[in-house]
């Protein structure tokens, strides 16, 4: 239901701006409840806003900042085009690639497919927030050693990705990094460098535990 | 003794050439501080976005841009191809706007209203006899005498149809620019490319050609990372040239216009078709004698591009082949990744694969008994590397005739196929700078596509300066740095690592001259070892690097390394062997990869960690075109079906295999051929080994690629073990 401009022409084609139009977008408790509502319900419910900007406050990185968007506006893009946030990369803009991958309240989010009015009252943490004083996360790190990036586009991607699969399986197998990790995509072909580096970094992460 | 100053150093001597080094800018891409061009935000920043055409084949008929243009928020809109323009393709650009945001430029866009007279279009072309005249004779061809030999009752003759589809590059990082004018006369463009130093010129010509004057001089292109090209990015695109322009009507404030993913994928990148039916004949001992095939294939409304068959083995003695190319309006063809060698590779593999089934011939023995038909310099690379991929393979362990016999519906299959490329380092240059505090850089208008040219840049300046590779500054990606030919061919780092050594190896001799009084000798006793400046065999008198920058006093070491230039650093044609081994599931039609092992021949490697990446993504993408990647066009709306990354399937991550094995030829015999590019090479083989591999689990040929299970299961339905 992106955008879609070149099917305007086309009846009964609706663009996320043109439902948002409809609709308004309801917010309640700062979340937003797309989809499942009607439009009649939708405008029956309190808290209508849009589809003009509105005021959004987003926690990211532990930082808060106050923005004025309109709620059609994604958390991908809010934070590349109006925060210059950039490690998230843009690629197939509609929840495939995972090149987009941020953590809401810890848990892997598609970007390009969570509105910034819905990440409103949330953790947001990007991969700018994993060096500390330049310093490589062992993530990071082992993906660097194995050479898990060749033009590199997806690696903040699958970076987040990877950070969150070992929070909860700190003893991956090869099968479990493979739909771990399914969710993401390269072009270059770096697959073999990222089974490495998630083994690795496995490792490292345990040992740093140890250590600590 | 080396013979040219410019020499490689000897074996044992090289310091980090030939190492695994880790690429020096992958903390920057790791931790996602890179920029690349998508990511690019400047002050005042539009956003461009362009109406592009929904039909196949239309004229236009009437266009205005004017109410997109009194939209809020909106600084500027053109019409790109105007009234009476023939559009060639749906997704060709019309008109396009430039806006304070980007949700704003789409919704400007859609006011541009527009009339189109359609057209009949064609935008499938595998049935040969349903083309028309849109068919066009792309050459023919007669070696021997090709009918005489199929006519030898002693030949054994193996026909078969094979095909490869139109896919697309589906570069992470769509196509884009960020271009702003800095004043009336000069352009600054951030731009997603593989040719950095051409840009400009590319740009000033288009802009001079609407009337726009700006000197090539005066415009800089940056491009620091690139989200992939893999040969779709080495035009400035009329979206460039668009960007430009709107740029200019908003009083020169940067304009961001980077492709959508559905843009993308229908119009800024295609490799061409191939289908064909192919003859292949042989005497009954294995020894072939006759190639003849009738091909056709469509690279959109211009030429195919004409695949090189029989491919490697060139000297079959009676050949007959006859190509056709199709115009259709799908969209133009790109150089993709090795163009042409891919397709040539499965037409001719498969089809000699299917020979060999037919005699009884282990495939591995078929190659290595027909080998001699390639080109000569290329007989014993070959001949090594069939044995070195039949030992990782463990081939004789594995292979069996056609069809697998044991019971169930998993049926296991290897398959080998072979491939070259040329790889000769392009025309290019560099800066190199020795400062008298011992830091030392090296620039040059170059691009690092993830091929990790600034990584061998280092290691050859580190490794002529006797330095750590962490001491050298890289410096590219700028069209103000010397000039630096496109990364395409494979032909960058044959580039880069010969203009480094040679402006090394020059800016080293005038340190020597500094140095050479203190020492109390001659410069040409000295040489660099080690992070110090000594006398040849006498290391005790010595000067760290450091204190020998020093003596340059105020003076500063600049000089320029060039390619070509004198001795040979490099030179051009490799080979590769690749097997694959899967299994096929007969009863969903699905393949899975088991192993894939490939054995590769570059000459001197420079750094190996990025070498064997190479080989290793060129077997990755392999395995995605030879199960999944197809531009699926449709005939009644004339557009495509899967302009988007759910149905334009790439491989995952547990789509690839077990264990890929991956091993470089080098040493004596390798090493002393100079350095040759590696990106093409090991993505050409795949298909065929993957296809042959098949074939031989289920005992039917599946003709066309990608490997899908439907086709699969439709081939299995006429035939095979199951």
């Amino acid at each position: 239901m992106r955008k879609k401009r070149k099917l305007k022409s086309e009846a009964g084609a609706l663009t996320r701006r043109d439902f948002l139009k409809g609709a308004g977008v309801t917010v309640s408790g700062g979340l937003l409840a797309t989809g499942a509502v009607t439009t009649a319900q939708a405008a029956a419910q309190e808290g209508v806003v849009g589809p003009g900007p509105v005021p959004i406050t987003l926690r990211i990185n532990g930082r808060v900042h106050r923005l004025s968007l309109e709620p059609r506006i994604t958390l991908l893009d809010a934070l590349r085009d109006h925060l210059n946030i950039t490690g998230s990369k843009k690629v197939c803009d509609r929840a495939t690639c995972g090149a987009c991958t941020m953590l809401m309240d810890k848990k892997p989010v598609y970007a390009c497919t969570v509105l910034a009015i819905e990440a409103e009252g949330h953790d947001i943490t990007t991969i700018e927030s994993l060096t500390e004083n330049g310093r490589l996360s062992p993530v990071m790190e082992a993906f660097w050693k194995n050479d898990a990036q060749q033009c590199g586009f997806c690696t903040p991607g699958f970076v987040m990705a990877c950070t969150a699969f070992l929070e909860k399986n700190p003893n991956p197998t090869l099968e479990q990094i493979e739909k771990g990790l399914g969710g993401n995509l390269c072009r270059c072909g770096t697959y073999a460098g990222i089974r490495r580096a998630v083994l690795e970094a496995a490792k490292a992460m345990k040992g740093g535990q140890a250590n600590g | 003794m080396a013979s040219c100053k410019y020499d490689w150093p000897a074996a044992g001597q090289r310091d980090a050439i030939g190492k695994s080094t880790d690429r020096i800018d992958g903390p920057a891409k790791v931790s996602g501080r890179a920029k690349y061009t998508y990511d690019i935000n400047r002050p005042g920043m539009l956003f461009g976005k362009m109406l592009t055409c929904p039909h196949a084949h239309a004229k236009i008929k009437s266009i205005d841009v004017s109410p997109a243009l009194k939209h809020p928020g909106v600084k500027a809109a053109l019409v790109i191809q105007d009234v009476g323009s023939e559009i060639q393709w749906a997704g060709d650009e019309i008109a396009a706007v430039a806006a304070v945001d980007e949700a704003t430029a789409e919704d400007a866009v859609r006011l541009i209203r527009v009339e189109y007279d359609v057209l009949p279009h064609l935008v499938r072309e595998e049935n040969l006899s349903k083309d028309g005249d849109r068919a066009k004779p792309a050459g023919e061809q007669k070696v021997g005498d090709p009918d005489k030999a199929f006519a030898d009752p002693e030949a054994v003759i193996s026909e078969g149809f094979y095909g490869i589809p139109v896919i697309t590059h589906c570069c992470l990082e769509t196509h884009g620019n960020v271009v702003e004018w800095r004043g009336a006369d000069s352009i600054l463009t951030h731009s997603s490319t593989q040719n950095v130093s051409g840009i400009p010129s590319q740009l000033g010509a288009a802009l001079r050609a609407k009337k726009i004057n700006v000197q090539d001089s005066n415009i800089e292109t940056i491009c620091q990372y690139i989200g992939g090209g893999f040969g779709s990015k080495f035009s400035i695109d009329r979206w460039g040239v668009v960007a430009a322009e709107l740029s200019k009507q908003a009083g020169g404030k940067p304009v961001k216009l980077m492709l959508d993913r559905d843009e993308d994928l229908e119009v800024a990148g295609a490799r061409p078709s191939y289908f064909g039916h192919v003859k292949v004949a042989a005497s009954k001992d294995g020894t072939l004698t006759a190639w003849s095939s009738e091909t056709w294939g469509t690279g959109g409304p211009g030429p195919s591009g004409v695949p090189p068959v029989p491919y490697i083995l060139t000297n079959i003695p009676n050949i007959y082949k006859k190509h056709t190319s199709v115009s259709t309006n799908i969209g133009p063809a790109r150089a993709w990744r090795a163009p042409n060698h891919p397709q040539a590779c499965l037409m001719t593999l498969a089809a000699l694969d299917d020979l060999a089934a037919k005699l009884a011939m282990d495939a591995m023995e078929f190659l290595q008994k027909n080998i001699h038909l390639a080109p000569s310099y290329l007989v014993n690379t070959y001949q090594q590397e069939l044995s070195k991929a039949a030992e990782l393979s463990e081939w004789s362990k594995y292979w069996h005739p056609r069809g697998d016999k044991t019971p169930g519906h998993l049926k296991r299959g290897l398959g080998v196929s072979l491939h070259t490329w040329g790889g000769r380092g392009h025309a290019g240059s560099c800066n190199v700078i020795v400062r008298p505090d011992g830091s030392v850089t090296v620039q040059s208008g170059t691009q690092d596509l993830g091929t990790g040219t600034r990584t061998v840049i280092a290691v050859v300046a580190a490794s002529t300066f006797g330095l750590p590779v962490d001491a050298i500054q890289v410096e590219i990606g700028d069209s103000r740095y010397p000039f630096d030919g496109a990364s395409g061919g494979s032909t960058t780092v044959g580039a880069a690592s010969a203009w480094t050594r040679r402006g090394s190896v020059d800016a080293l001799n005038e340190l020597f001259a500094a140095v050479a009084p203190s020492l109390g000798v001659q410069a040409n006793q000295l040489e660099a070892r080690d992070g110090r400046i000594q006398v040849q065999g006498n290391p005790s008198k010595s000067l760290s690097w450091k204190d020998a920058c020093a003596k340059l006093g105020a003076k500063t070491i600049h000089t320029v390394g060039k390619n070509p230039g004198p001795c040979n650093l490099g030179s051009v044609g490799v080979g590769g062997v690749q097997v694959a081994d899967v299994t096929v599931d007969t009863e969903t039609g699905k393949v899975k990869i088991n192993r894939l092992v490939a054995v590769q021949d570059c000459g001197l490697i420079i750094d190996k960690l990025t070498a064997e990446s190479q080989v290793y993504g060129g077997l990755i993408m392999g395995v995605c075109y030879s199960l999944f990647e197809e531009k699926v066009m449709d005939q009644t709306i004339g557009r495509m079906l899967n302009a988007n990354m759910e149905f334009y399937k790439l491989a995952g991550i547990g789509d690839i295999g077990g264990e890929l094995i991956v091993h470089m030829m080098t040493g004596p015999g390798y090493d002393e051929r100079g350095v040759i590019g590696l990106g093409e090479p090991p993505v050409i083989s795949p298909g065929a080994a993957i296809s042959n591999a098949v074939a031989n689990a289920i005992g039917v040929r599946v003709s066309q690629l990608p490997l899908t299970p439907r086709r699969v299961l439709a081939a299995l339905a006429k035939g095979g073990i199951a």
